[in-house]
C-alpha cells in the first residue's frame, strides 16, 4: 500500500518534484541509524546456527529445496548438482566459507575449529538499510514496511545492474540468458524470469503469505535455520538472539542486515 | 546549412561508408546480444558491469570537458578559442549520444528503459544522471546549432543563448560529478568508495576530452581548409597537461590512503590493478602502460620544444588519451568489481561480440561528430576566401562567438 501511494505520488508531481522534495531525499539519506519504523510490527530475520550447519558437510538440502521452488536454473550442473557455469550462475541461498562471508573478520589465526571451519549459508540478509533499494531507478527492488522483506519485481526490473554493484554481499544474480530451458522442472506457482533481469531470496514471501516458513527452513534436518519475527519477544529467533552472540556481514557498513550468524 | 553535408571529397565519403560499416557490424552484434542475453558478454555475477559501462564513464568525461574551451572563452574573454568553442560543444554532443546508447546496449531489457521516467526514484542517483545528461545534450545542441546559424547568416546571435552557455558551465561539471555520485555511494566497494572520486573524475575529463579535441583539430588542419589556430590548440594542451598532473596526483593519493593505511579493502583493488592478486593480474600490463603513458607525456608536455613540434604534440596527446582511457574505461570499473565481496576473484575480459557492440556505439557517435563538425568546416569554407582562410589561424577575425563574448562584459 504504501508502496502504491509513493508511486502515485511521484508520477503525480513528475520532474517538479525534483525540487521541492530534495528536504525529503536528505531526509531518507540521513535517516536515523536507530529510529523504529513506527509502523512495522513485523521484522522477519533468519537465524543461522552454522554449528549445527557442520554436522553435515555435504548437505545441501535448504539449497536445493528453495531453489526448486523458485525455478531457479542451472545452467550446467555437475554431478553433485552445483552449477560449474559460475560466471553465470543464479543462487539464492548457497554456501560459503567463513573467510568469504566475514572477509574483514579474519579473527585470530591461531583458532581450530569453530566457527572458522564452519560452513556459513549466504542469502540475501534483507538489509534494514538496504543499499540496493537505495540505487535501484524503478523501484523494481523495494524494502516492503509491512514486514522489511526486500522484494524484487521481475516484470519492473530494466537488467541495469545497479542493485548488484549497491549490494555489498553479493546476494544478487542477473540472467544473462533465458533460464527456462535449464529449470530442472518448473514450479508452476512461482513465476519464472526472463533473461535480462537481476534476482535473490525473497524470504519466501509466497508461503509466509500461505502461513508457511521459508522452503530452506523446513528442508533443513539439522534446524540449523531459524526464522522469524525479531518484533515478537516471544519468538525463537528473538529468544536465540537474547541469548547467544550472533554476528552479521559487514555491519560497519551501516546496512543493518537481518541474518544473523551465531556464534558457537 | 545541411547541404554542406552533400559536398565532400572522396576522403569524405569513404569515411562514412567506414563509419556505416562499422555501426553494421555493431547492430549485428547487438542483435546477437538482443536474442540471446547479456551472456555473449564476458561479463559475470561478480563483474556485473564491464566495458559498456566503462565507455559511458569515461565518454561522460569527454563531455564534460567542452567546458575547457568554452569557460575561457566566455567567462574569460579568451578570444584564442572562439574558433574552437563550436567543435567543443559538437563534442559534447557526440560524446552524450555515445553515453546513452551504452547505457542501453548494457541493459538486460531495453525495452523497459523508460520505466525510469515511469516511476521516477529520487533516491537513485541514475535518476538525476539521467536527467543532467539528457539536459547537457540538449543544451548543446541548441547552442552549437544557434551559434552556427548565427555564424552562417553572418549576424550576432540571438540573445537568449548567452545565459544558455552560461548555465551549460556549471552543467558541465555537474554530469560527471553525478556520475561519479553512482559509484562513490556504494558502501560495499571500497575502490569506489572514496570522496575524491568526483574530482579526479573531473581531473581526468579536463584531461582526456580536450586532447581528444586538440587530436581532432589537428587532423581538420589537414585535411580541410578549417584551421582553428596552433597557438589555440597549445593553449589548449597547456590545459590538458595541468589537468593531467592533477589526475595523477589524485591516484598517488589513493595509493597513499590504501597502502599506507594497509586497510584490505582499501587495497586490494589497487593491488588487483597494479600487481595482481591471489594470482590473478590481467590488467596489469594495461595500468602500467597507462601509468608510463600519463606520466611520460605529462614530463613530454612541459617542454616547449614537443608543444611546438607538431607530431610530438600530436603524440604525447594521444598518449595521455590513452593512458585515462585506460583507467577509466578499463581499470575503473573492473577494478571495483575485483575482488568481489566475498573476497573472491573472477577475471572479466570483454568478448567479441561486446567489442563489436562497442565499436558499433563508437561508429554512431564518430558519425554524429563527422556530421556536426562537416556543417561546421562547411559553413566556415563558405565564408572564407582563401585569403581570409590563411589569418583566420590567427583568430583576427570577429566570429559571432567573439561578439557574444564581448557583449558578455
Ligand atoms: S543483502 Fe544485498 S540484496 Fe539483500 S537487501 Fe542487503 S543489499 Fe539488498
Amino acid at each position: 500500500m504504501r508502496r502504491l501511494s509513493r508511486r502515485q505520488f511521484l508520477s503525480i508531481g513528475g520532474l517538479v518534484v525534483v525540487g521541492a522534495s530534495a528536504s525529503q531525499v536528505m531526509s531518507a539519506l540521513a535517516r536515523d541509524e536507530k529510529a523504529p519504523v513506527a509502523t512495522a510490527t513485523i521484522r522477519y530475520a533468519m537465524v543461522i546456527d552454522p554449528a549445527k550447519c557442520a554436522q553435515d558437510p555435504t548437505c545441501r538440502d535448504c539449497i536445493d529445496a528453495c531453489h526448486k521452488i523458485h525455478n531457479v536454473p542451472l545452467f550446467a550442473p555437475n554431478a553433485q548438482g552445483e552449477e560449474t557455469d559460475k560466471a553465470h550462475e543464479i543462487k539464492w541461498i548457497w554456501k560459503a566459507t567463513f573467510e568469504e562471508a566475514f572477509d574483514e573478520q579474519e579473527g585470530d589465526n591461531y583458532a581450530t575449529g569453530g566457527m572458522k571451519e564452519q560452513p556459513m549459508m549466504l542469502l540475501c540478509n534483507h538489509c534494514d538499510n538496504p543499499p540496493c533499494v537505495r540505487v535501484c531507478p524503478t523501484q523494481a527492488t523495494w524494502k516492503r514496511a509491512s514486514d522489511g522483506i526486500v522484494m524484487m519485481d521481475f516484470h519492473r526490473c530494466i537488467g541495469c545492474r545497479f542493485c548488484m554493484s549497491g549490494c555489498p554481499y553479493g546476494s544478487r544474480s542477473f540472467n544473462f540468458r533465458d533460464p527456462r530451458p535449464f529449470v530442472q522442472e518448473i514450479n508452476t506457482s512461482f513465476p519464472t524470469r526472463t533473461k535480462g533481469v537481476v534476482e535473490k531470496c525473497n524470504f519466501c514471501e509466497e508461503r509466509l503469505a500461505q502461513g508457511q516458513p521459508p522452503a530452506c527452513v523446513e528442508a533443513c534436518r539439522q534446524k540449523a535455520l531459524v526464522f522469524g519475527n525479531l518484533e515478537d519477544p516471544n519468538s525463537e529467533a528473538h529468544k536465540i538472539l537474547a541469548e547467544r552472540l550472533a554476528l552479521r556481514r559487514k555491519e560497519h557498513l551501516g546496512t543493518r542486515p537481518q541474518a544473523y550468524y551465531i556464534t558457537s | 546549412m545541411i547541404d554542406h553535408l552533400l559536398h565532400g571529397g572522396p576522403r569524405y565519403w569513404a569515411w562514412l561508408a567506414f563509419l556505416c560499416v562499422v555501426i553494421a557490424i555493431g547492430f549485428g552484434c547487438y542483435y546477437y546480444q538482443l536474442d540471446y542475453g547479456l551472456g555473449v558478454t564476458g561479463m559475470s555475477r561478480d563483474v556485473s558491469w564491464g566495458f559498456y559501462i566503462a565507455q559511458f564513464t569515461f565518454l561522460v568525461g569527454v563531455a564534460a570537458s567542452g567546458v575547457m574551451v568554452v569557460l575561457p572563452y566566455y567567462l574569460h574573454h579568451y578570444k584564442m578559442f572562439g574558433k574552437i568553442t563550436i567543435m567543443g560543444e559538437f563534442l559534447a554532443v557526440a560524446a552524450v549520444t555515445m553515453c546513452v546508447l551504452f547505457v542501453v546496449v548494457d541493459l538486460g531489457q531495453p525495452s523497459r528503459v523508460l520505466n525510469v521516467l515511469l516511476y521516477p526514484t529520487l533516491n537513485s542517483v541514475m535518476f538525476y544522471d539521467i536527467i543532467v545528461l539528457s539536459g547537457y545534450l540538449l543544451i548543446n545542441i541548441v547552442v552549437g546549432w544557434t551559434m552556427l546559424t548565427a555564424e552562417s547568416n553572418e549576424l550576432p546571435p540571438p540573445a537568449w543563448v548567452k545565459p544558455l552557455i552560461y548555465i551549460s558551465i556549471p552543467w558541465a561539471i555537474s554530469i560527471h560529478t553525478v556520475t561519479a555520485f553512482l559509484y562513490s555511494g556504494l558502501p560495499g566497494r571500497d575502490y569506489w568508495l572514496t570522496a575524491i572520486m568526483a574530482p579526479r573524475f573531473l581531473a581526468s575529463a579536463f584531461a582526456s576530452g580536450p586532447a581528444l579535441l586538440i587530436l581532432i583539430a589537428l587532423i581538420l588542419r589537414r585535411v580541410t581548409s578549417f584551421d582553428p589556430g596552433l597557438p589555440a590548440l597549445r593553449k589548449i594542451g597547456t590545459i590538458v597537461t595541468y589537468a593531467m598532473i592533477v589526475n595523477i596526483f589524485f591516484v598517488l593519493m589513493e595509493f597513499f590512503t590504501g597502502f599506507y593505511s594497509q586497510a584490505p579493502g582499501h587495497m586490494a583493488s589497487l593491488q588487483y590493478l597494479f600487481f595482481g592478486l591471489d594470482g590473478y593480474g590481467r590488467l596489469v600490463p594495461f595500468m602500467w602502460l597507462a601509468a608510463v603513458l600519463g606520466i611520460g607525456a605529462v614530463i613530454a608536455l612541459l617542454f616547449q620544444r614537443v608543444k611546438q613540434d607538431e607530431r610530438l604534440f600530436a603524440l604525447a596527446l594521444g598518449a595521455i588519451f590513452v593512458a585515462t582511457w585506460i583507467d577509466k574505461g578499463l581499470g575503473l570499473i573492473v577494478g571495483g568489481f575485483t575482488p568481489n565481496p566475498l573476497g573472491d576473484i573472477t577475471e572479466y575480459a570483454p568478448t567479441l561480440p561486446e567489442l563489436g557492440v562497442t565499436l558499433g556505439v563508437y561508429g554512431i557517435g564518430f558519425l554524429v561528430l563527422t556530421v556536426l563538425y562537416k556543417i561546421t568546416v562547411g559553413v566556415r569554407e563558405a565564408q572564407l576566401s582563401p585569403e581570409t582562410a590563411q589569418q583566420a589561424a590567427t583568430a583576427e577575425q570577429a566570429s559571432p562567438e567573439q561578439l557574444v563574448a564581448e557583449a558578455a562584459h
